[in-house]
């Protein structure tokens, strides 16, 4: 039954930031040739760190586009949801208008997590499929059961992932008030999940993968992709994914403990 | 400025891009097929960081706030041209942001000691100048972007759009020097390598043309600042304050 309300709710809260969205028609646009041309920038970066070698990492060019498909998808997924609500977290905060949140009688982190949507994220997501999809016929990848279920778990974990970096980041702002150039930080950070992990120095490769998970997010999904997944690592995903997710819960409540309205 | 110190170190660090890209190129040793040595190249990074840090801009962000919210209308009035006001910011915050730069380049030193070298006077004088006309350059192309705040409200997802071509063709992420032929013939008629690659290779020594680069960028500086004087005096034209 509970269920069910957020559902209507959620069905809602799409109507409502469709509609507002939709306003900006033109701005849908320029964001759809954004996402274009920056795919397009990255794939013409990763084909100049290949024009005279033909594995970086052990990662060859067919093999890397498919971390390109993959990161797409992600950033359009960010772009979507991540983006647009999480950062209003430090308007709330900033102009007060936080208290009209926690008073509505639903649980407040669904509702700052989820209410708004920007559609022109969705073309990104598309374009991250398609490329995905023309890296399989390259790949040659055959697509049976066990290889959608993981594929599945291991993105479903790397949004999971992603969304708590962006939660963590965001919910600062109840101590910090000014968060900007932290999320700028996040998502310079972010950009990392371009590329393959083996390519960086051993250093960096363990700062991305125990302060910072980026390296889970991107990488693990395409070795699941090219068949050369250890379980290990997938099982190690679940466990850092569920430690994201429950912390984010926990740190959420935590958060607003601590938290005073504008002007007490 | 200075009350805002945690935001412009982590303004410093969210930067540090560049030395990424330099990790990825010296340990798979991609940079021996394009003959620049580990040590350039990481010379040639760490001066594309100070140049993109002492470059960067985003006067769309706040005409478009200020114009958004009606603050543009007090502005007109004064007798000075408000992009002044963003343009004194701009310089105000690069100076704050100087000591935090050099904190990076110290760890950045820690981590390559061989790598250090101190230009000379000549050179660096000549380098601070064309960073600065870099940071010219972008200042002025995204203030003829903000100045469509008069016809559109969000000039911002055009500045996003500008992004794309700035991010991958300056140089920022990989030297020019790279990039394959196809593109190495035509992207010198561009601004792009003008803002980042040109004044870096001449910063950390890589082999550079000095007068031709101050020359395009003085060029595409004239030549945007009469785009700039003209959608300026359009758009004023074509402003009516909220409510009006």
């Amino acid at each position: 039954m509970n269920l069910r309300k957020y559902l209507k709710v959620y069905t809602k809260f799409l109507h409502t930031s469709l509609a507002s969205e939709l306003e900006y028609k033109t701005n849908i646009l320029i964001d759809l040739i954004t996402a274009i041309l920056s795919l397009i920038g990255s794939i013409f970066l990763l084909s100049i760190f290949y024009q005279n070698n033909k594995s970086i990492g052990g990662w060859e060019f067919e093999e890397a586009l498919i971390i390109q498909g993959i990161y797409t998808i992600l950033n359009g997924i960010t772009n979507t949801w991540f983006n647009p609500n999480l950062t209003e977290i430090v308007k709330h905060i900033r102009e007060g208008t936080l208290d009209f949140v926690l008073l509505k009688p639903i649980d407040s982190q669904f509702f700052i997590s989820l209410k708004k949507i920007n559609p022109s994220g969705f073309l990104e997501i598309i374009l991250g499929f398609c490329l995905l999809l023309i890296c399989m016929i390259i790949n040659q990848i055959n697509i049976n059961l066990s290889f959608l279920c993981l594929s599945l778990i291991t993105m479903i974990c790397s949004i999971f992932i992603l969304y708590g970096l962006w939660f963590f980041i965001c919910t600062t702002t109840i101590w910090f008030v000014k968060t900007w150039n932290a999320i700028e930080v996040l998502r310079s950070f972010l950009y990392i999940g371009r590329f393959p992990l083996d390519s960086f120095s051993f250093t960096l490769r363990i700062f991305f993968s125990v302060f910072i998970p980026i390296a889970f997010i991107t990488t693990i999904p395409s070795e699941v992709f090219l068949g050369v997944y250890q379980l290990w690592k997938i099982l190690l995903e679940v466990a850092v994914a569920t430690v994201f997710l429950m912390t984010s819960r926990k740190f959420w409540l935590f958060a607003l403990k601590s938290y005073s309205s504008a002007s007490s | 400025m200075l009350e805002y110190r945690v935001e412009i170190a982590l303004w410093a660090i969210s930067g540090i891009i560049p030395f990424f890209m330099l990790n990825i190129w010296t340990n798979n040793s991609l940079n021996e097929s394009i003959n620049i040595s580990n040590i350039m190249l990481s010379r040639y990074f760490l001066c594309a960081f100070f140049v993109r840090q002492f470059s960067v801009v985003w006067v769309v962000f706040s005409f478009e706030e200020d114009s958004l919210l009606g603050k543009v209308s007090p502005y007109l009035i004064q007798p000075l041209n408000p992009f002044f006001r963003y343009f004194t910011q701009h310089i105000a915050e690069q100076i704050t942001r100087f000591p935090f730069a050099l904190i990076i380049a110290f760890f950045f030193f820690i981590f390559n000691p061989e790598s250090i070298w101190i230009p000379n006077l000549g050179v660096l004088f000549l380098s601070i100048i064309s960073t600065f006309l870099s940071f010219l350059i972008q200042f002025l192309i995204q203030s003829i972007v903000a100045c469509l705040c008069f016809w559109t409200e969000k000039a911002s997802s055009i500045e996003r759009l500008l992004f794309i071509p700035t991010l991958f063709l300056s140089g920022l992420l990989a030297p020019v020097a790279s990039f394959p032929e196809y593109v190495k013939s035509w992207i010198y008629l561009t601004p792009f390598p003008y803002l980042i690659d040109f004044p870096a290779n001449l910063l950390s020594g890589n082999k550079t043309n000095v007068f031709v680069g101050i020359s395009m960028q003085i060029l595409w500086i004239l030549l945007f600042f009469q785009v700039f004087r003209k959608i300026w005096s359009e758009g004023t034209k074509k402003y009516t304050a909220m409510g009006s």
